[in-house]
């Protein structure tokens, strides 16, 4: 046992801080850490950058463009990108939709689908809930029809994140309704140019456009777009949730945070002294770092025990709860850190170019909509209930 | 980075598992706890042939082990089997602190204790000291070449069937300063010790200790006098190392025996463990000891680490350490409901071991406030 990074472990890094340093533009940076809203232009440039580097699918096999890292590699580099500010991959296509063509795509899928993914032909976008089914994904209600060399769909997708921003959706429909809902699942890849698909913006409670709801009408899908065997999309689906793990604790987005906070409280004053200093503030600092600490340790042992060839396992879902609690109470903070200035409401200041004076200190603004933002993290994903039911079930047994 | 343990690790915890397994079940522990002494000497000279006291010490003193991993591995197995033998008193304290800090003839007793033949206490705790390592009132002067201790100690573990006592003192300074403390090696029969020994409420044993005008040699000195502060915290820090890894071991126990009863005890036609808020609360709990396991592990990584970020990283596991502790005492009982009230269920005892783990070598406020005070000179 040997809780230090290895003489190449640190070599990476270094390598890694190098790419940072030459690739991610400042001002790209900048945006990210200033909350400002991030164009889809934004996300493209640093996928190319990464895809340039052969970094972008690091959760794909080597053969198939993948970066071939140990989990600790996976760590290190999430945690330099999250450090630098550089945003975030988006998932959908390569974290999540990759691995299932990856493992039960055709030949053609593969081949037609995974270089499009890796050069940003297609943006995917995800079409799992919908208004009947959250927590409860398998009584989802849309359905498709065959006719002919295609199934025709209608149902609705909620809660699609970026599907403004889409070409492709890779959707779960009913295919039998006759069976148990998990056995008439089927998965589909849809057009997001297809007549009949209609993209509606929801405003969250923060005030922004980040998700959307998907109508589809008589939407038509050749019958070469299902992937794997119809009726066995509920397994893909379980799938594509538990293929990557080691990102599910947001450990990165968390030592981030946690850095932030203890800026910000070195900052801020109470009594005229640093709020860093207060005892009681200092004390909930230090509860939320330590859990912190411990949780970074509990997430490079589960990603270390999947790697030497055990399963992935339930230790992920406890590893959501756990992280999703931790980012959750940092954002808590954060907002409680900067007192009676978490109250402005101004939207424009994260619009490109804003350059008024800030109210507050400039670190202020988005903290309060982050917050709110934030609360987010213990819903999706399954919701740390549902990790709970997983958990009771399948490790304890109950 | 890896977190695999050596075959040699693996060897050592399967041999206490096994020894603890078979011969430790829950009857003979109490069996061993209501002796006079507060534990078997049978047992602790089989624990000693099989290496157990040795693997908390280094090689050099006759030891088989003493990193930070070993007392891990060790008393995690230990904690899991509510073991009342002076392990913590003994090797981890006393034994380390002459392995690192003793004289040529001191170290030597460290065999002794390895063979299970010589029992050590460390006495530094004082009736005013709560927590605090450096507030020592306990004076020890200079006389004749040699020394003259006055003072009390409070709550010293195994304190009353130690052969010999590691006792702290003060030379120099206010009663709180780092500087001017001094370790001895006392044998507990000198002349002007007194001991009153006591059970203590998960059954072990302690003393309180009066030192009227002990006189000493001036070779009773452990280490330079006056600076003992840093061989303090070595050893507590040690010892808190040891007292996670025991928790965690009994916290595993807790884990286990409430599951069984979830699964077995049968409520409104159905197990116990089919009701949502009662998996909910398993789960919180197996995931906090997991953590409590991380944070351990960590610390045991960290032990030989430069001094700020070691007592950082021994305070946050202490921390967890308490906070899950208590946890994992109240759920399980309350999740057994009425058995767990009484004397004759195993559980509460692991329970109440757990408590008052918090109570030994800092509790959770303690180290959460020395985790923010090294996390600054970090």
């Amino acid at each position: 046992m040997d809780m230090n990074f290895s003489d190449e472990e640190k070599t990476f890094r270094v390598a890694v801080r190098a790419f940072l340093k030459e690739e991610l533009p400042d001002s790209l940076a900048a945006k990210v850490k200033n909350g400002t809203r991030l164009r889809k232009e934004d996300y493209l440039t640093w996928h190319a950058a990464l895809n340039a580097r052969g970094w972008l699918a690091w959760h794909w096999p080597v053969e198939h463009g993948g970066a071939g890292w140990t989990p600790v590699q996976k760590h290190i580099f999430e945690e330099e990108c999250v450090r630098a500010g550089a945003p975030r991959v988006i998932p959908f296509g390569l974290n999540m939709l990759g691995p299932v063509l990856i493992k039960f795509g055709s030949k053609a899928q593969k081949e037609y689908y995974l270089p499009r993914i890796l050069n940003d032909e297609d943006w995917w976008c995800q079409g799992y809930s919908e208004p009947g089914a959250g927590s409860d994904l398998a009584s989802l209600k849309t359905q498709a029809l065959r006719d002919g060399d295609h199934y025709v769909i209608n149902g609705q997708k909620t809660w699609t994140t970026l599907g403004h921003f889409a070409d492709k959706m890779f959707c779960l429909v009913k295919t039998d309704t006759q069976v148990k809902p998990q056995e008439g699942i089927s998965f589909l890849l849809i057009d997001m140019k297809s007549p009949g698909v209609t993209v509606r913006p929801i405003v969250t409670l923060d005030g922004e456009h980040e998700v959307n709801e998907v109508f589809l009408e008589d939407v038509r899908v050749p019958v070469a777009n299902l992937v794997g065997e119809e009726n066995k999309g509920w397994t893909y689906a379980k799938y594509l949730l538990t293929y990557e793990r080691t990102g599910i604790a947001g450990v990165a987005f968390a030592k981030q945070g946690l850095e932030h906070l203890k800026q910000v409280t070195r900052d801020q004053k109470k009594d005229g002294r640093p709020l860093a200093e207060d005892p009681l503030f200092a004390a909930r600092i230090a509860q939320v770092e330590i859990d912190l600490m411990a949780m970074e340790t509990f997430n490079l042992r589960t990603v270390s025990a999947a790697a030497a060839g055990g399963a992935p396992g339930l230790e992920s879902s406890m590893l959501k709860i756990k992280g999703t609690v931790i980012r959750q109470e940092i954002t808590d903070l954060l907002r409680r850190a900067i007192g009676p200035f978490a109250l402005p409401f101004v939207p424009e200041a994260f619009d490109e170019g804003y350059n008024e004076t800030p109210i507050g200190p400039d670190y202020a603004m988005p903290l309060a909509r982050q917050y709110f933002n934030m609360r987010k993290l213990s819903i999706y994903g399954g919701s740390n209930e549902i990790q709970r039911n997983i958990v009771a079930k399948g490790m304890l047994r109950l | 980075m890896d977190f695999e343990l050596s075959e040699e690790r693996r060897i050592l915890r399967d041999t206490a598992a096994r020894l603890i397994r078979e011969r430790y079940p829950i009857q003979a522990r109490h069996e061993f706890a209501a002796r006079e002494e507060g534990f078997s000497r049978e047992m602790w000279a089989d624990f000693a042939e099989l290496g157990l006291i040795g693997a908390f010490l280094p090689g050099e003193v006759g030891g088989y082990g003493g990193t930070g991993v070993d007392i891990m591995v060790a008393m995690e197995e230990i904690g899991r089997g509510l073991v009342v033998e002076p392990f913590l008193a003994s090797a981890v304290l006393s034994a380390g602190l002459l392995a690192e800090f003793g004289t040529g003839s001191q170290k030597a007793l460290v065999g002794e204790v390895v063979a299970g033949t010589r029992l050590l206490a460390f006495a530094h705790g004082e009736p005013e000291s709560r927590y605090a390592l450096s507030e020592v009132r306990m004076q020890a002067c200079e006389s004749d070449g040699g020394w003259i201790l006055n003072g009390r100690k409070s709550v010293v573990l195994n304190g009353d069937t130690a052969d010999d006592l590691i006792v702290s003192a003060r030379v120099a300074g206010d009663a709180d300063d780092e500087d001017g403390l001094a370790l001895f090696l006392i044998a507990a029969n000198t002349q002007g010790v007194s001991r009153r020994g006591y059970a203590t409420v998960d059954g072990g044993r302690a003393a309180e200790i009066d030192f009227d005008n002990v006189r000493l040699s001036e070779d009773a000195s452990l280490g330079p006098a006056g600076q003992a502060f840093p061989a303090i915290e070595r050893a507590v820090g040690r010892g808190v190392l040891a007292l996670c890894a025991e928790a965690l071991g009994a916290m595993e126990v807790c884990l286990d025996m409430t599951l069984d009863f979830l699964r077995t005890r049968t409520q409104f036609g159905v197990p116990l463990g089919k009701f949502q808020a009662l998996q909910h609360r398993m789960v919180d709990m197996c995931l906090e000891i997991e953590q409590a396991r991380s944070a351990t592990i960590l610390a045991a990584g960290k032990l030989d680490a430069p001094r700020a970020e070691r007592e950082r990283t021994l305070s946050a596991a202490k921390n967890l350490a308490g906070r899950v502790g208590r946890m994992v005492g109240e759920e399980s009982i309350q999740l057994h409901g009425g058995i767990a009230m009484t004397w004759e269920y195993a559980l509460p005892h692991f329970a109440k071991r757990l408590t008052m783990i918090d109570h030994q070598l800092g509790d959770a406020d303690h180290h959460l406030e020395r985790f923010i005070a090294f996390s600054r000179a970090a």
